[in-house]
């Protein structure tokens, strides 16, 4: 373009200007005329249409809610299904009067004051164009002593609907979780994820457990219908219909069966159990006890339920396989023994010769062996299967602290499993880093001394420990814990599952772990700390015992069990694997205040050991709540 | 005898730089858009007295805007445009994410949305490099001026907000038609865009795509996006030559009509009053959009002229995009109805242009006499 060396033409570029100007007041017309030609489109050409498809809203677009995938153990056992049931439902703007409607549906049908207060809520939350619940799970006789009388209830309605159901109650609610009702929370996170379109509809959403983390696949894909209706509101004719998707079905890598085993063993403990299988990762048993029923929040939890399980000292609602985080305690032994093998800091055979207590240099505190007087000379394997706290003060006070946290955290100590559940805990695997972080305080040499034997600092989930018991099992392999083994695809059998690799392999002297696990088997052999339980059992059980302290002890008191209150006792662990030359299932037993875990926790192991490998069934299991009925 | 004379001079000295007539007008929508607010949030008294104070907010910085001079508005562009660039980028980098997408900053005391800002920035500054170069303008220039566009678009295009990105497009578009940009260049760039769709296409979105897919035929996406449109267009049809009365719209009172206070408002307006009611509001619209060409055209110096006529052509961008979006011409980008959907932002913003143009006008006028 050529420049323009000219003086410039005021007039000339006002006169320029101008006509742009111009230009513009007729573009902005041409496009006002074409936002009217539409409006006359719309509002007089088109209008009658319009104003039918308004008026008697002729055509309404009416949702179809998919139905949810069914969940199921790794045998086909049923654990979350849905059955049809009736509700009675109202409409609230379309009613004359709510509370009267109300108080005349009383007379016909059961409505408790719990009913009347979950639907308050509800119509807090919700339109009152919208079709809400009252009364769920409707007796024959019920509906059909309204059906009767419906002609005086304009704007309510009964309704069929899928009800989600759990029929083994508390034994899966840590693991399966619950749906419940969409609330305003749940519809953000909705719209957030642009997931709302599917979602119309639906009153519910998984809240905790598999419910909740496979939400994706579980509910599927609403479908849609058009559907002419007349002046009262009501379906004359269906224009046309894109049919939902049912929500895929899970099959879990958990066993019903051995879940029951596990459960029973407990007795009155409160406590946890993981299992897993060792070679694929697979978990086999998931208890948190105690348990609740879940079916109780399906459908919004009355008050009074609420505040038991709330309020209860037994914290029900604690999903403490995953959430709880106790210290290791001795369950922390073999691996610290792979340490000490691993840095050069202790060979196999020697030994220390144990008074019963240990010593830093240069101080006087006394830092006790829980065996008065010492287990006289120890070596590794002896440390492990007697649980010599002594030897294991002396090899973290050399280790040192970082180097414990480097070659722990390789077992998956201080950080999340991966598993396939919401809201797991990561426990704590202390460093000289993490305390300046967390209490701007140098690390202190005592403070190695009782991370040696996994008190202290260090904190892990039950679930962390059967992670890591599973790879110390499988000679390194870290296989991600997870439940869900496959999804079945609506309609088809779907895709095989897919071939589990390991996620890391971790490389051991091989000499350093075969003497650790000939250590671990000796525990439950006649002289180690759980003989008892393993007494008799016709495969090699390898395990290590461990006490978390609830209550520190102070310098030159003694804990005695029965003198403390129940509460207050220490907690017991419980770690083994199965076979212990060819093992097939690594487990962590948790018994809170069960004092030892050589005979409290590992007699629970043991019977679940017991059912997986031999199929011995220790009493009658219960049946799931409506077994013997039939449901679709 | 001082007293009794300082309170009129008072006034006088308030109302100095205070266009009546443009104010008149903007008063007109602004009550029309409380009317309509109170029938779309079903009575809503408090909704309402919100909104209210949203506007005497956004007046209050109207009449401070008409009263600064033109050259300290002039001194405010590159300043203005260089933070609102640094505010994009700290978004782009740390924004929060809501509803999918990276729009809002937090800066402890509060959470801002700087593309709100870019929208006066990005024309303020391109008039102002204008008018610095306007003795020596070449291609280049207009090259520039283009870049100066394009790099706050890219980045608000990005997070993603494409409705902002096209009114800030739209916007800058008016300075560079405004100043000149020649009929030929214009040609080529639109052969050009034409030809680049394709690769625009394929870097929009996955919603957006479907946002202007589902134009073509709402009916796919009935539970979602179409919804929106397929309400609306009911709303609208069904309104009629009259309307159905004031608080009579049976879509927006006993349907689920979304977004009805904000983007969608225009629905609720149309099914009550018809298309009578559009007439009137369009006509309140072009008569807004009039006398801000009288103010342009009359404008004294190319900076201001340019500032006016891309303020002025904006609003009435505004207007047509969201109008169009809710009858069915264009796809659903979410552009509010200016001065009449519920929101304090988009109000400030709209009225600071406004007070632009007042001192556009009246400072002139001073300088005249």
């Amino acid at each position: 373009m050529k420049r323009r060396v000219e003086l410039k033409n005021i007039q000339r570029e006002i006169y320029h200007f101008r006509l742009r100007l111009v230009l513009s007041l007729g573009f902005v017309l041409f496009m006002l005329l074409v936002l009217l030609a539409r409006f006359v489109y719309l509002q007089v050409v088109k209008h009658s249409h319009y104003q039918t498809l308004a008026e008697n809203n002729r055509i309404s677009v009416v949702p179809i809610v998919p139905n949810r995938g069914l969940i199921l153990d790794r045998n086909g056992v049923v654990l979350a299904h849905n059955y049809s049931g009736y509700t009675l439902e109202i409409t609230p703007s379309k009613t004359g009067g709510l509370e009267a409607t109300i108080e005349q549906l009383a007379q016909i049908v059961e409505i408790q004051p719990k009913d009347r207060k979950r639907f308050k809520k509800l119509l807090a939350e919700r339109h009152d164009f919208e079709s809400l619940p009252i009364r769920t799970r409707l007796s024959d006789e019920e509906v059909a002593r309204f059906a009767a009388q419906r002609y005086r209830f304009p704007g309510v309605e009964i309704k069929a609907r899928l009800f989600r159901e759990y029929p083994y109650r508390e034994l899966t609610s840590h693991l399966i979780g619950y749906i419940g009702r969409i609330n305003e929370s749940d519809i953000q996170q909705l719209e957030e994820d642009d997931r709302a379109a599917n979602y119309r509809g639906s009153d519910y959403i998984g809240k905790t457990g598999i419910e909740q983390s496979y939400e994706n696949e579980l509910h599927g894909k609403t479908g849609i219908e058009q559907v002419e209706v007349d002046a009262g509101g009501r379906g004359v004719r269906v224009l046309s219909r894109t049919p939902p998707v049912s929500g895929n079905d899970l099959v879990l890598t958990l066993d019903a069966k051995l879940q029951q085993v596990a459960e029973q063993a407990f007795g009155n403990y409160r406590g946890a159990l993981v299992a897993i299988d060792p070679n694929n990762g697979e978990v086999l048993a998931f208890v948190s006890r105690p348990g609740y029923d879940p079916n109780l929040f399906v459908d919004g939890i009355d008050e009074q339920s609420w505040s038991e399980l709330n309020n209860s000292p037994d914290v029900p609602l604690n999903n403490r396989a995953l959430r709880g985080q106790y210290p290791p305690g001795s369950t922390i032994k073999p691996f610290m023994a792979l340490a000490g093998l691993h840095y050069n800091k202790r060979a196999p055979g020697y030994t220390i010769s144990d008074p019963g207590y240990y010593t830093l240099p240069g101080s006087s505190h006394q830092y006790r062996d829980w065996k008065k007087g010492g287990h006289g000379s120890v070596d590794l394997f002896k440390s492990v299967v007697i649980s010599c706290d002594t030897y294991y003060y002396g090899l973290a006070t050399e280790l040192g602290i970082d180097n414990m946290h480097a070659y722990l955290s390789r077992f998956g100590f201080g950080k999340k499993t991966g598993i396939d559940l919401e809201g797991e805990a990561a426990g704590l695997l202390p460093s000289q880093e993490w305390k300046q972080k967390r209490y701007q305080q140098k690390w202190y040499a005592g403070d190695t001394v009782s991370a040696g034997i996994g008190q202290g600092y260090d904190l892990v989930t039950p679930m962390q420990l059967a992670y890591a018991t599973a790879i110390l099992a499988n000679d390194g392999a870290g296989y991600r814990p997870h439940l869900v083994r496959q999804v079945q695809h609506a309609g088809s059998n779907g895709p095989a599952a897919p071939e589990i690799r390991p996620d890391f392999e971790l490389k051991f002297n091989p000499e350093h772990l075969a003497l650790v696990k000939r250590a671990m088997t000796a525990v439950t052999q006649p002289g180690g700390t759980a003989a008892g339980a393993g007494a008799g059992a016709p495969y090699g059980i390898a395990g290590k015992t461990g006490t978390a302290q609830v209550v520190g002890m102070k310098q030159g008191e003694q804990y005695i069990e029965s003198q403390v209150q129940e509460r207050l006792r220490d907690h017991a662990w419980f770690i083994a694997f199965a076979p212990a030359d060819k093992p097939k299932i690594a487990l962590v037993v948790l018994a809170e205040n069960g004092g030892h875990g050589g005979s409290t926790a590992a007699p629970i192991a043991r019977k679940v050991l017991d059912y997986y490998l031999l199929g011995k069934v220790p009493q009658p299991l219960p049946a799931a709540a409506g077994e013997e009925e039939e449901h679709d | 005898m001082i007293r009794q004379r300082l309170w009129p001079r008072l006034w006088k000295r308030f109302i100095l730089h205070i266009d009546p007539v443009l104010l008149a007008a903007l008063g007109l929508l602004m009550l029309t858009g409380l009317a309509v607010l109170y029938s779309a949030s079903d009575g809503d008294w408090g909704r309402v007295l919100r909104q209210a104070g949203n506007m005497l907010v956004a007046l209050g910085i109207l009449w401070l805007v008409a009263n600064l001079p033109l050259h300290y508005l002039m001194r405010t562009a590159l300043p203005v445009y260089l933070l609102g660039m640094v505010l994009l980028a700290g978004v782009a980098l740390f924004g929060e994410i809501s509803h999918g997408a990276r729009r809002w900053l937090n800066l402890g005391v509060m959470t801002i949305q700087p593309s709100e800002l870019m929208k006066i920035a990005v024309p303020l500054m391109m008039a102002w490099y204008f008018e610095k170069h306007e003795a020596t303008l070449t291609l280049k220039n207009y090259f520039v001026a283009a870049l100066l566009l394009l790099m706050p678009v890219l980045l608000i295009a990005r997070q993603p907000d494409l409705g902002t990105a096209i009114l800030i497009s739209a916007s800058g578009f008016y300075v560079l038609f405004l100043a000149g940009l020649s009929w030929r260049v214009m040609g080529v760039l639109l052969v050009a865009g034409l030809g680049s769709l394709p690769v625009l296409w394929s870097m929009l979105h996955e919603y957006q795509r479907h946002r202007i897919l589902m134009l073509f035929d709402p009916a796919q996406d009935a539970l979602g996006k179409g919804y929106h449109t397929i309400q609306g267009t009911i709303a609208v049809g069904s309104g009629g030559v009259l309307g159905k009365g004031y608080l009579n719209g049976t879509q927006t009172h006993l349907d689920f009509l979304p977004e009805r206070t904000t983007d969608f408002i225009f629905a609720v307006y149309s099914e009550e009053f018809g298309l009578l009611g559009n007439l009137i509001l369009l006509g309140m619209y072009l008569f807004v959009i009039a006398r801000g060409f009288i103010i342009t055209a009359d404008a004294s110096t190319y900076f201001t002229r340019l500032m006016a006529g891309s303020i002025t052509l904006t609003f009435f961008t505004y207007a047509f995009v969201n109008m169009g979006m809710v009858i069915g011409i264009l796809p659903v980008v979410g552009v509010p109805l200016p001065l009449v959907s519920y929101g304090g932002t988009s109000m400030v913003t709209l009225l600071l242009g406004f007070g632009m143009l007042m001192s556009i006008h009246t400072h002139k006028k001073l300088v005249q006499t």
